[in-house]
């Protein structure tokens, strides 16, 4: 049994402490926005918030999320309007879609603690997410404006 | 278009399909328009009418455009969708896009070869057109006024100061139908009246990707499914299960059973499927339950064993198929050449790695087996899931999803076939989804590749022969032989692992041989991975173009302008390759001069060019590119420091989705020439997963400069072209950088290391 708060609701589900957070998440929670793709937390594509902080789903025992705040892409903002959003939108940043979800989380993480980012700093704290369409320059001036954007809100 | 009219079900079959016209949904006369009623405003959206099966006008005035293409992130639905509007005269805001489930009646279903705009945009041009001609004659009547006297434009039909809406028009019953004779008549509208191609959008799947609304198939889930992880056996061909313990896996909760597959089409052999009730549950058991297996014959083969096979095969000269280039009578270039090249290029195995792995949703319903996956070819895998299931294709309907990553690896649908059986077997719904490392080992890679390049010049350095001969693996030959057309000597080959190498410099007599390689066919799958054959075939090409300038003493922008002529066979014809090498060599020219070719660099710096025409020739896409590399001396690694591109795809649809294809195809490019490549070694590739393999992540992605040509041309593809220069552009950079010549992809730091 493991209890979590999932996008600010409670939830329960009965299965193993070492079943991965993803799957729990997507099959038991049925939010399947956030992906699966390697399984071994090198991809990005099932990137969470707990508390805050960006983890991968993947490789994460629902018993390491015990009492934590979970957050999805679902419950990144009620309007699905967070700055990183919008940006992603105005520069249609997206081609499959599929490592999207984790981008956005991991970069949301990142500009909720700290918009004052430089271009280097964008590179490291995006670089361990793969986009296989290699949308990456949009990823670049996306991550660019949304903190751009919060640093001046 | 040889291999079209080889198929049953192909292209020219399709745009027949385009206009068997149906009904109108209210059924009503035509002349009772006359009485209806032409106040402002829409009307009944319970009302439709379809000028053809490829869109239908609600009485709202909403128009909801099928489209047979699946997505995979080129936006493609916004595309064509826009093609039809614009003809159409509908505003974009009342468009919709339905990705439809396979049926007979779409004809052939593939989405690949950068085909879907060029394909597409004949048909849905004058499907558009129809309707409007369609609504402006019964709109006309209800106006009460000579159809000539009208016009249409933003959803209505206009004449004077009188107008009705099309769902005013379409809510009052519309019939029309249309002759093959009369849609050949129907005019298009001038370049310079189009409303939305070429015209920035926001492509209508952007928002669902940003928010995770967007359903792939891996999302797909039905009542009462069990989930399955396969056990992929040792050998991809050939393998037969002798013995499942799964005492160990037992005590896995949820775990439920596990069961060897029964395949009549040989399309997964071997495979047993672990069930479980949750997936990861299934991932847990299946690493517990042992499998004896009497593997196929591959189970040693190397890399090394693949490569010697096509360096054999390419030692006989009478393997293989020579392509129709015209005059391919070599010998007597050769023999009276001053001046002779002679070089051999090599790529390595190369993997799909589409995010989403390979997965299928199967279930029976109502005697129908529905399968929910995402896939690139519905028409190739459903007469191989037919076979498996003993059921006829009208009784298998492939529902449709987003893919999480095509790029090739889902035109091969095998993993669907593994899903049907488990649901047919098991009796329930089945949930297949492969781990990454299944996934990996049961991709059908790119094959490795061996090509010899020769080329004979006469004293005057000008070129009077070429030869290309290309040995890999052949995906056509292995998955779709009815797609291959027949050599000069009539042995069939496989486009898709030779085009390119056909290409349009005028080099005096030419020979492009195909062969393909028996070890790699047996031992996987070959696969068709984005850009296919120029993939590999451009990377020898454009680097021996490169080598063959330094060797005569030319500059290599020069040199390749200098047999750009547009003569002969490389005039280009009507309607896709009007103007033919004279594009080609524009671009080159306006690349060059783009990124600043001649201009002094630092040190261990150099700008590398490279040309291609895309993925065939009757769909030339002309494009060049410049790579600006540095190379660290001390280590060999090659930093990309700048992509400038300057492509020409005729007319450009959805112009910031064809800057993203460019941008994604480049750096898959940059990717596939540093950053990637494995190797089989007993008979399985060796990289499994990412601490292997390793893409291009964002902190090695360099400043891309992408420009395109103006063109009103007939739109071609984009979605691979831009891959197949990026390599061979890095190769010559390299080479301008610090003077060594690299000849295999991947380009390791290793290798240029040893070169220097």
């Amino acid at each position: 049994m493991a209890s979590f708060k999932l996008n600010g609701r409670e939830f329960t589900a009965d299965v193993d402490p070492d079943t991965p957070l993803l799957w729990v998440i997507r099959d038991d929670a049925d939010l399947t926005g956030t992906k699966f793709g390697c399984g071994i937390g090198m991809c990005g594509a099932c990137t969470v918030h707990m508390d805050g902080g960006a983890v991968r789903s993947c490789i994460t025992p629902v018993s390491a999320v015990e009492g934590k705040d979970i957050t999805t892409i679902e419950g990144l903002d009620p309007k699905d309007d967070h700055p990183v959003q919008v940006a992603w939108r105005e520069l249609q940043v997206p081609q499959c879609g599929y490592c999207q979800s984790g981008q956005i989380m991991q970069a949301a993480s990142a500009l909720n603690a700290n918009p004052d980012l430089s271009d280097a700093d964008i590179d490291a704290m995006m670089t361990g997410n793969l986009c296989r369409c290699m949308t990456y320059p949009r990823i670049r001036a996306a991550v660019r404006k949304a903190a751009d954007a919060m640093k001046g809100a | 278009m040889s291999r079209f009219t080889k198929t049953p079900e192909g292209a020219l079959d399709l745009s027949r399909r385009g206009f068997l016209v149906t009904t109108a949904g209210a059924g009503l006369a035509f002349s009772f328009l006359t009485a209806c009623d032409t106040a402002g405003g829409e009307g009944d959206p319970s009302v439709t009418y379809e000028p053809t099966i490829w869109y239908s006008i609600a009485g709202d005035g909403t128009v909801t455009v099928n489209i047979i293409r699946a997505e995979m992130g080129q936006h493609v639905g916004t595309a064509l969708a826009r093609i039809l509007a614009d003809e159409l005269e509908t505003p974009w805001e009342k468009v919709r896009i339905n990705h439809v489930d396979s049926d007979p009646k779409w004809g052939l279903m593939v989405t690949g070869g950068s085909w879907s705009v060029w394909q597409t945009y004949p048909l849905y041009s004058q499907a558009g057109a129809a309707g409007r001609q369609a609504l402006i004659e019964a709109g006309a009547a209800a106006l009460k006024v000579d159809p000539s006297t009208c016009t249409a434009a933003n959803g209505e039909v206009v004449s004077g100061s009188k107008k009705i809406s099309y769902g005013k028009i379409v809510t009052a019953g519309l019939e029309k139908t249309f002759t093959p004779d009369e849609l050949a008549a129907i005019a298009l509208k001038p370049v310079s009246e189009r409303k939305l191609i070429g015209k920035p959008v926001t492509d209508l799947d952007i928002a669902e990707k940003t928010n995770g609304k967007a359903l792939f198939g891996i999302d797909a889930k039905v009542e009462g499914m069990v989930y399955a992880r396969p056990m992929i056996p040792p050998t991809r061909n050939g393998a037969k299960v002798n013995a499942i313990d799964d005492s160990a896996a037992r005590s896995v909760k949820g775990y439920l059973r596990s069961v060897a597959l029964e395949d009549p089409s040989d399309t997964v052999p071997g495979w047993v499927l672990v069930v479980a009730e949750s997936y990861p549950a299934a991932i847990k058991a299946a690493n517990l339950v042992k499998v004896d297996w009497t593997p196929g014959p591959t189970t040693k083969v190397s890399e090394k064993d693949i490569q010697d096979r096509s360096r054999a095969l390419l030692a006989d000269a009478s393997k293989g198929s020579i392509l129709d280039t015209g005059d391919t009578d070599t010998a007597p270039a050769f023999r009276a050449a001053a001046t002779t090249l002679d070089a051999t290029y090599t790529t390595a195995t190369a993997l799909h790695f589409q995010l989403e792995p390979v997965n299928a949703l199967a279930f029976e319903k109502d005697g129908v087996m529905e399968i929910h996956t995402g896939n690139q070819w519905q028409s190739l895998v459903l007469p191989w899931l037919a076979k498996a299931l003993d059921m006829p294709e009208t009784s298998i309907v492939m529902r449709t999803y987003r893919l999480g990553g095509g790029f090739g690896r889902r035109l091969n649908g095998d993993y669907a076939v593994g899903a049907a059986l488990g649901a047919k077997q098991l009796g329930m719904p089945v949930k297949l989804v492969l781990t990454r490392e299944d996934d990996t080992r049961f991709d059908s890679v790119r094959s490795p590749s061996v090509q010899r390049m020769r080329l004979a010049a006469d004293k005057d350095g000008k070129v009077t022969a070429m030869e290309q001969h290309v040995a890999c693996g052949w995906p056509t030959e292995v998955m779709a032989p009815f797609f291959m057309p027949q050599g000069k000597n009539g042995v069939a080959f496989d486009p898709f692992a030779i085009n390119g190498a056909n290409h349009w410099y005028a080099v005096g007599a030419h020979k492009v041989r195909a062969v393909s390689n028996d070890l790699a066919n047996r031992t996987f799958r070959p696969g068709w991975l984005r850009s296919v054959g120029p993939g590999f075939t451009n990377w020898a090409l454009e680097s021996f173009i490169d080598e063959t300038a330094h060797k005569l003493g030319r500059d290599p922008v020069e040199f390749r302008m200098s047999l750009l002529t547009g003569e002969g066979l490389n005039a280009g014809s009507a309607p896709s390759s009007v103007g033919g090498a004279l594009r080609q060599k524009e671009v080159v020219r306006r690349c060059a001069e783009r990124a600043g070719w001649g201009e002094q660099l630092p040190a261990d710096t150099g700008l590398g060019l490279a040309t291609s025409f895309g993925q065939e020739r009757d769909m030339p896409t002309w494009v060049a590119c410049a790579a600006k590399v540095h190379v660290d001396r001390s280590s060999g690694a090659v930093k990309v420091e700048k992509l400038t591109l300057v492509v020409d795809a005729g007319t450009v649809v959805d112009p910031d989705g064809a800057l993203a294809q460019t941008q994604g195809a480049s750096l898959w490019g940059l990717s596939l020439a540093l950053h990637e490549g494995t190797e089989f070694e007993n008979g399985e590739v060796k990289a499994r997963n990412l601490g292997a393999y390793t893409p291009l992540r964002l902190s090695d992605t360099p400043e891309l400069d992408i420009a395109f040509v103006e063109s009103t041309e007939a739109p071609v593809g984009l979605g691979e072209p831009a891959t197949t220069v990026v390599g061979p552009a890095i190769g010559n950079a390299i080479f301008n950088a610090v003077g060594v010549r690299l000849r295999h992809i991947p380009i390791t730091p290793a290798a240029v290391k040893a070169a220097l």
